[in-house]
């Protein structure tokens, strides 16, 4: 992504409508943008409005009057903080889980020269394409039989070492130099050490990226926390929202508000941390998609 | 398989010659050589300690569960048997013989073929079109656009597909305000069997736009500059340039992002699930959505273990098919 294009050469342009087909193109571009901000917006704002300006027609962006009350509501009805702690418990607890783990497996494909190694390879790729569907009727049953239903355990372990970080890890790593190890080696440096102390430092940005990546699809996680969850005490937000948005008794506390301020504080965080660091999606995606 | 193992069994292979492999073949063992480098039987033991927790996490949580899945595909298994695995009946091909029998499975697989056959080329279009647009025509703010168009994707699914269901709300929605005040009068988008799947295939390439986008500007970037300049100077248009330059180039690209959104959009469940409950009169219904329902519902466990199969197998199937029909024939 550094790689800078040079900006519009100043090479013959024989096509015409240059002059206009600058702001034409930043025309069609925002366009495009508003269309694609458009739900958030909406959402936004609409979770500041009052039932009048919700359900009124033509429909209102901005509030009349702006208001807290649809999240008095939903803090009413939803233990939000709850739901907010186990998605922050689950998602940390996975992240830490997949940069030690992954990091760990990513160094031993990358710089150990073990027998087995092109089959752990393998395994590793073939598992980025195996989709959940195929898992998670027998992982309910072990999860049951283990005791793990209704736990963080549960909704961590069977995420705990994702395929695509060992991937990402092991690409990373093979950049860094093997003088550098075998230099440590020499030195009488074990493998843990040198893994820790001189490769992990040197491959922070995939961390970075790494982090980024497992804490936002941990925390978009649904399928499983549904699954895994009966209690509501142990719901994670996005099974909160979706379970609240399709109860048929819901509107009684005031609908389509309080779902707007759900969503938000479910996005917010998300969006924050995406927009703050933007550069390592683009790097993490680069690489593992292109390379 | 997927085009990532193409980049990475490459490297594997370069890795591999750049370094002596440990010896097999006795004959090499006797040739007398020198170890270049400590301990070979350290690395191999070091190698094994560090893909332990991996294996293990991957083995119980994975390997197990795909394995069993299958299993249970050929039993009755039932809700009863959550609590003993062991009794469920063994029932031979019965679950895929009533899966082919099942009118709603039988709908739930055309409705998912609708979403793949209309979602996926709309996304890899519009994809291709923003990446375009701002890898050519962009320079100030670039990342601002980028960003922008990048932010549904790391969108928490639920909470989109809450919002969209009140932009789409035929009462006090945006689009149907919109349409009222130009006069019109919009459909029930979800609650109209014909107006549903086109609202969840919207929604869908909304999200999944981005990703497709920032997979084709770096693909656009590793398009040489010089081709293009070069195919300038002969005269070409800037719609020959695309056409007969960039679109070829991307090849690669282009196979990747319809591969990973075609998987994706196959196994789609969050969208139906919260904005539809695959209604009005299972027109939504999705393969995903109806292995949920009797999984996780019903407890026809043994029938659901079916579906993910035959799921899976039209998954490889497609992907092959894909490679296949859209890998680089110059080669």
């Amino acid at each position: 992504m550094s790689a800078h294009r040079a900006p519009a050469r100043p090479a013959p342009r024989r096509h015409g409508g240059s002059r206009l087909r600058g702001p034409l193109l930043y025309l069609v571009a925002s366009l495009g943008l508003l269309v694609m901000a458009a739900p958030f917006l909406w959402m936004a704002l609409s979770a500041f409005k009052t039932k009048k300006d919700l359900t009124a027609s033509p429909p209102v962006w901005i509030p009349s009057e702006w208001t807290l009350s649809n999240f008095d509501a939903l803090l009413d009805q939803l233990d939000m903080s709850r739901y907010f702690l186990n998605s922050l418990i689950v998602a940390g607890l996975v992240t830490i889980c997949n940069l030690l783990f992954c990091s760990m497996l990513g160094y031993a494909l990358a710089k150990l020269n073990f027998a087995g190694r092109s089959k752990v390879f393998a395994l590793v790729l073939a598992a980025l394409m195996v989709p959940g569907n195929l898992m998670i009727l027998p992982l309910y049953v072990l999860m049951n039989r283990l005791g793990l239903i209704d736990t963080y355990a549960g909704l961590v372990l069977p995420f705990a070492a994702g395929a695509f970080g060992v991937f990402l890890m092991r690409q990373f790593m093979q950049s860094v130099p093997d003088e550098l190890l075998e230099a440590a080696r020499i030195d009488g440096a074990s493998e843990w050490f040198i893994f820790w102390r001189i490769v992990m430092p040197l491959v922070k940005p995939a961390l970075a990226t790494l982090t980024i990546f497992t804490f936002l699809s941990s925390w978009n996680n649904f399928i499983w926390p549904l699954i895994a969850t009966n209690d509501p005490d142990k719901y994670t937000l996005p099974v909160a929202l979706a379970t609240f948005a399709n109860d048929p008794n819901r509107t009684v506390g005031g609908g389509n508000g309080m779902l707007m301020a759900g969503s938000l504080l479910v996005v917010l965080p998300v969006l924050v941390v995406f927009v703050a660091l933007q550069r390592h999606f683009t790097q993490g995606i680069a690489t593992a998609g292109m390379k | 398989m997927s085009p990532t193992t193409g980049p990475a069994a490459d490297g594997a292979a370069t890795v591999e010659a750049r370094r002596p492999r440990p010896p097999r073949a006795p004959a090499a063992r006797s040739v007398p050589r020198r170890p270049r480098r400590h301990g070979v039987g350290r690395q191999n033991l070091a190698g094994w300690l560090f893909s332990t927790p991996f294996l293990v996490l991957f083995g119980l949580f994975m390997l197990f569960p795909i394995v069993a899945t299958l299993l249970m595909s050929f039993t009755d298994f039932g809700a009863r048997n959550v609590t003993r695995p062991l009794e469920a009946e063994f029932v031979g091909l019965d679950n895929y013989v009533k899966l082919f029998e099942d009118d709603k499975f039988l709908t739930a697989l055309s409705n998912t073929a609708y979403f793949v056959v209309v979602g996926v080329p709309l996304t890899i279009l519009l994809g291709l079109l923003v990446a375009l647009l701002l890898n050519n025509g962009i320079d100030r703010a670039r990342t601002f656009f980028r960003v922008g168009f990048y932010a549904p994707v790391v969108t928490t699914i639920v909470a989109a597909a809450v919002v969209w269901r009140f932009v789409l709300d035929p009462a006090d929605g945006l689009v149907a305000g919109v349409a009222s005040a130009l006069g019109v009068t919009a459909p029930d988008f979800l609650g109209s069997e014909t107006w549903a799947m086109p609202s969840l295939i919207a929604m869908a390439v909304w999200r999944n736009l981005g990703t497709v986008m920032v997979l084709f500007i770096a693909g656009l970037q590793a398009v040489p500059a010089e081709v293009r300049e070069a195919a300038r100077l002969d005269g070409a248009s800037p719609w020959q340039e695309l056409r007969r330059i960039t679109v070829p180039l991307l090849r690669p690209t282009m196979l990747y992002a319809t591969v990973i959104t075609t998987i994706g959009y196959l196994n789609v469940f969050e969208e139906p699930f919260v904005m539809t409950q695959g209604g009005p009169s299972d027109s939504t219904l999705t393969v995903s959505l109806d292995m949920y329902r009797e999984g996780f519902n019903f407890f026809h466990m043994g029938y659901a273990s079916a579906m993910a199969y035959v799921l899976f197998v039209v998954i490889m199937g497609i992907t092959v098919l894909q490679l296949r029909l859209l890998k680089d024939n110059t080669r």
